[in-house]
């Protein structure tokens, strides 16, 4: 069967998968930019603790997506929550990563003139750092949601659901069409939020260059 | 530990078929990016077609790509092939694109005053001089390509995804560590392999 009548005859399984595929990459992302971000900020400012993290976020990031899934499942079984958590260390490198240097990077001149204005540390992340972060914070989000729509595709190895499943059950049953269907839906999800979100990072650097 | 003790063969072999497709994948990925990128770092219409194209390449999930080779190349060891070259390439391709560009205008005034020919120039100057660029992405792509071979074992492609995955149909835990533990190792070996290389590369300028 072809894909365009796969799709046709199983509107309601294809919707089910995007669903679930979604909810996995929502959550997974979230819960990696919820442990990430906070992170960097803790860390950023300390130089040997911003050291480590960067160390142990490349350590986590050579890491296969399919072997993080798959060693967790010994510990969390299988289902939606071994993939959210395999997923959320997927994006946390990236999250973490980027937040370090992005607040790093931040020009030392720039702190002092914050400082000097009589502006309190908090003040000074807000309205100061975190702004001039912001470039490179936002290219690790995109970064990690790129990878984490990407990863999401494999849950089903767990029974995790996502259009993964499309793609197993095509080849189990060796419908071409199903399988189709699921490779073509997963790889332009994947392109649509590499595209959306570089567009949204340019239109924010012009913004922020242009302030 | 009783099935690893009794299937070391079946490990090595799994092993042995994993470095292999990475180290094919990443030998064909730089026989075509060093042409390539010689050739986009000079023009900007080519170097535009090029690095974008790889770039929506890149972005392309392993098991979509896997799986939309399949009805085109079959089932086993070309199509996994094709993909990690896929991947490999436009990795390869941005960083030896973006050594060569780096290398100062002054110093190509040089070569070309001491009477260089452009080739010697290629070969003795800029290459060289975009090693390290080339090297970390290199890396890059090893650690890449590591990963997303385990995924090829889905497509009957070999490799130690076969472990993950079988493990995972027959619920056997071991196997799936072992499968598991030896791909992070070996994406972790190969990223220091790359990372100390890179240190004693004839450093940029």
């Amino acid at each position: 069967m072809g894909a365009l009548a796969w799709l046709r005859a199983n509107p309601g399984p294809f919707a089910q998968a995007l669903g679930e595929h979604l909810l996995l990459s929502a959550t997974g992302l979230t819960l990696g930019i919820a442990i990430g971000l906070p992170l960097g900020l803790l860390v950023a400012r300390r130089a040997g603790m911003a050291e480590a993290a960067i160390a142990v976020a490349g350590l986590l990031r050579t890491l296969p997506s399919l072997a993080i899934l798959a060693a967790l499942l010994p510990l969390l079984g299988v289902g939606f929550t071994p993939s959210v958590v395999a997923l959320a260390v997927v994006a946390l490198p990236p999250v973490l990563v980027n937040t370090i240097i992005g607040l790093r990077g931040a020009d030392a001149e720039a702190l002092d003139a914050a400082t000097g204005l009589g502006m309190t540390p908090a003040q000074r992340l807000l309205r100061v750092e975190l702004p001039l972060a912001a470039p490179m914070v936002f290219a690790g989000l995109r970064i990690a949601a790129v990878q984490v729509v990407s990863g999401a595709a494999l849950a089903t190895f767990i029974g995790g659901g996502g259009l993964g499943d499309l793609v197993t059950q095509g080849v189990a049953l060796l419908d071409t069409g199903q399988m189709l269907v699921g490779a073509t839906a997963i790889a332009l999800l994947a392109l649509g939020t590499e595209f959306a979100l570089g567009g949204l990072e340019r239109a924010a650097a012009a913004w922020s260059g242009a302030a | 530990m009783r099935w690893t003790a009794r299937n070391p063969d079946v490990i090595a072999a799994a092993l042995l078929a994993h470095v292999e497709l990475v180290g094919a994948a990443l030998l064909i990925a730089l026989a075509i990016s060093l042409p390539v990128g010689v050739l986009a770092a000079r023009h900007g219409l080519l170097r535009g077609v090029a690095l974008g194209s790889a770039s929506v390449l890149y972005s392309i999930p392993s098991l979509a790509l896997f799986a939309l080779l399949v009805p085109v190349l079959g089932l086993g060891f070309r199509s996994a092939l094709l993909a990690l070259v896929s991947y490999a390439l436009p990795i390869l391709l941005r960083a030896l694109v973006a050594g060569l560009r780096m290398v100062p205008a002054e110093i190509l005034e040089a070569a070309d005053g001491m009477g260089l020919t452009r080739r010697q120039r290629l070969w003795r100057v800029e290459l060289p001089l975009a090693l390290p660029a080339l090297l970390g992405g290199l890396r890059v792509a090893g650690v890449t390509l590591v990963s997303a071979a385990t995924v090829a074992a889905y497509i009957n492609a070999g490799g130690l995804g076969t472990l993950i995955l079988t493990g995972l149909d027959q619920g056997h835990t071991e196997k799936i560590l072992v499968g598991a533990g030896l791909t992070a190792a070996l994406a972790l070996v190969l990223d220091q392999a790359l990372r100390i290389a890179q240190r004693f590369a004839p450093a940029g300028t």
